[in-house]
Parts: C-alpha cells; structure tokens; sequence
C-alpha cells in the first residue's frame, strides 16, 4: 500500500515536471532563444574560424531546445517526487498541496538560484572552451552544496523548533543557511570569462530569461505536482476548499 | 519525530500521516540514480566528460544547456 503510494507519487512527479517542462519551454522559447541568437550573432562577427554545424541552429532552437528541457523538466520532477514522500508530514504540519509548493520554492532556491548567484548561466561566446572541464565540476559542486546545506538546515530547523519554537528555530536554519552559502561563495574560485566587448544588455537579458525559465518551471511543478498528489492523498474534497464549506471551527 | 507526526483533531483534520522509509528507500535508489543519470546528459555529456564519442548529443541539447545554466563550451 505504502510502496504503491510512492509509486503513484513518483508517476504523477515525472508527469508534473513533465507539464512544467513544456511551461518553461514556452518561457526558453520567446524569451530565451532570441538572446541565444543574439549572442551567436556576436560570436560569428567576433570569430574567424567558423566550425561546421552538426545539428542545424533551427533544430538546436526548436527539438534540441525542447529535449533538453522536457527530460530536466522530468528528472527533477521525478527527485522532487521523491523528496516530497520524505518531506509530507516530516517538514511540518503541512496539507500535501502545500507540502509540495514549500518543496518547490526551497527546491527553486537550491538547485538553482544559489548556484547563479555564484555561477550564472552564460550565453554562446561566453566562456573559454579550455576550462570547461573546471568550470562543470564547480557549477556541479555548488549545486550538491547547496542543496545538502538545505536538507542540513531543514533538519537544524526541526531539531531546534521543540526548544526555540517553530518561528525562532526557522529563522536560526535560514541564517546558518545564508552563512555557509555565503563561506561557500567566499572558497570557491570565482569565474568571469565574458569577452571584453560582449554587450552586457545582451548578457543581462539572457541571464533574466534563463532565471525565469526557471521559475516558471518550478513554480508550474508546485502548483501542478500539489493539486495531483492532493488528489491522490486526500480524496475527499476537504469542506474548507468547496465553495459551500461549511464554517470551520477555527 | 513521532510526536510531530499526523494527529488528527477536530481544528486540523488533514495533516498528512508520514511515509514509512523502507517504502520510499528502493524507489529514491533506483529513481533517483535514473534521474540523476538523465540530468548528466542534458548538462554535461560531451562537455566536460564523454561517455559517448563525438560532439551529437552536446550539439542537439546546446541550447537548453546555455538556458538551463549548465557550462556548455
């Protein structure tokens, strides 16, 4: 029974992060893929060396765009799945829907605000070719970090929420989270390969259209992933949701 | 742990009971290795390491890769 329930919660996560993709596809599509080309743009008039094409920028804009971002869409939402069977009922005294919301925000924070504030996404003809191996490993490294140092301040935040209370012992977990994001930042090497004369409107626009891929993407996940495993997990319509509820007592 | 979990009462009716470990364990194992292995091919294959030869699968996932944030080239 316990065992079919994860599985239904992992089914509905892939197909939530499924729809989630295709949100944030449109988002990468209209508002990213214009600064994409851009950026190409500049690195073709900046280059002389032109290198031959092995899938047409057609096709990179359009299917490779989508594949890419469809099986992230999927893989998260199948981990944030999982973590959310971990996180209900564990995190606090939250209904499933706004267990999954919660999740979602501080999963949006940790996988990938935290790591772009350190290591943004950069555009075509931003980064030397010879440091990727470097710079993958620390875009890898901050996000694992960070998303360790959250699971590590959610658990300080439960431990000490019997002795400081619930509102003190959250503010303690955040504020040691901020601390070892901000020693993290401090260490780790910093990275800035952006050409001389790239135009920083250009940069600047493509890294907004990258953050709000994302936030469409797990701001969709929460709300679509919450309203499935609410359905799954209470089949009644709870009185306080329909329109006729009957006064609560509180 | 146990005092936090679900204690249905007649102000809060809809907490959530929690779901045992052993059941979530095989499912985040295996799952979980899945995912992480499908998230190495849209951010890394043929970047930094290669697990097959050749520039394909980096060239066909190049854009989301720029736009989901993941080193590209």
């Amino acid at each position: 029974m316990n065992s079919a329930t994860v599985r239904n919660l992992l089914v509905r996560g892939m197909l939530a992060g499924l729809a989630a993709g295709v949100l944030a596809l449109v988002v990468a599509y209209f508002l990213g893929e214009p600064n994409v080309d851009s950026a190409i743009g500049f690195e073709d008039a900046h280059s002389h060396e032109h290198e031959m094409e092995v899938v047409s920028r057609s096709l990179q804009s359009t299917a490779g765009l989508a594949t890419g971002v469809l099986v992230y869409g999927v893989a998260f939402g199948g981990i944030a799945a999982l973590a959310f069977c971990f996180a209900l009922g564990r995190v606090g005294r939250f209904s499933p829907r706004a267990t999954a919301l919660l999740l979602s925000g501080c999963a949006l924070l940790a996988v990938y605000v935290v790591p772009f504030l350190k290591y943004p996404a950069n555009p075509p003809s931003v980064g030397d070719p010879d440091t990727i191996g470097k710079r993958t490993t620390l875009y890898f490294l901050m996000m694992v970090l960070s998303v360790l140092l959250a699971v590590g301040a959610t658990i300080l935040g439960k431990r000490l929420s019997p002795s400081l209370g619930t509102w003190y012992a959250t503010v303690v977990a955040v504020a040691a989270f901020a601390v070892a994001i901000g020693l993290a930042y401090a260490f780790l090497p910093v990275i800035n390969e952006v050409p001389k004369d790239f135009p920083a409107t250009l940069l600047w626009r493509f890294r907004l259209s990258a953050l709000a891929m994302q936030i469409v993407l797990w701001g969709g996940f929460g709300l679509v992933f919450g309203e499935l495993a609410q359905r799954l997990l209470n089949p009644k319509p709870a009185a306080a949701t329909s329109g006729r509820a009957v006064p609560a007592a509180h | 742990m146990a005092q936090s979990v679900a204690q249905p009462t007649a102000t809060n009716p809809v907490v959530p009971a929690t779901l045992p470990l052993k059941a979530i364990a095989p499912w985040a194992v295996f799952f979980g290795i899945l995912m992480l292995i499908l998230l190495y091919f849209v951010g890394a294959e043929q970047g930094a390491t290669s697990v097959f030869s050749g520039t394909d699968v980096h060239e066909w996932v190049h854009d989301a890769r720029h736009l989901l944030g993941f080193p590209c080239h």
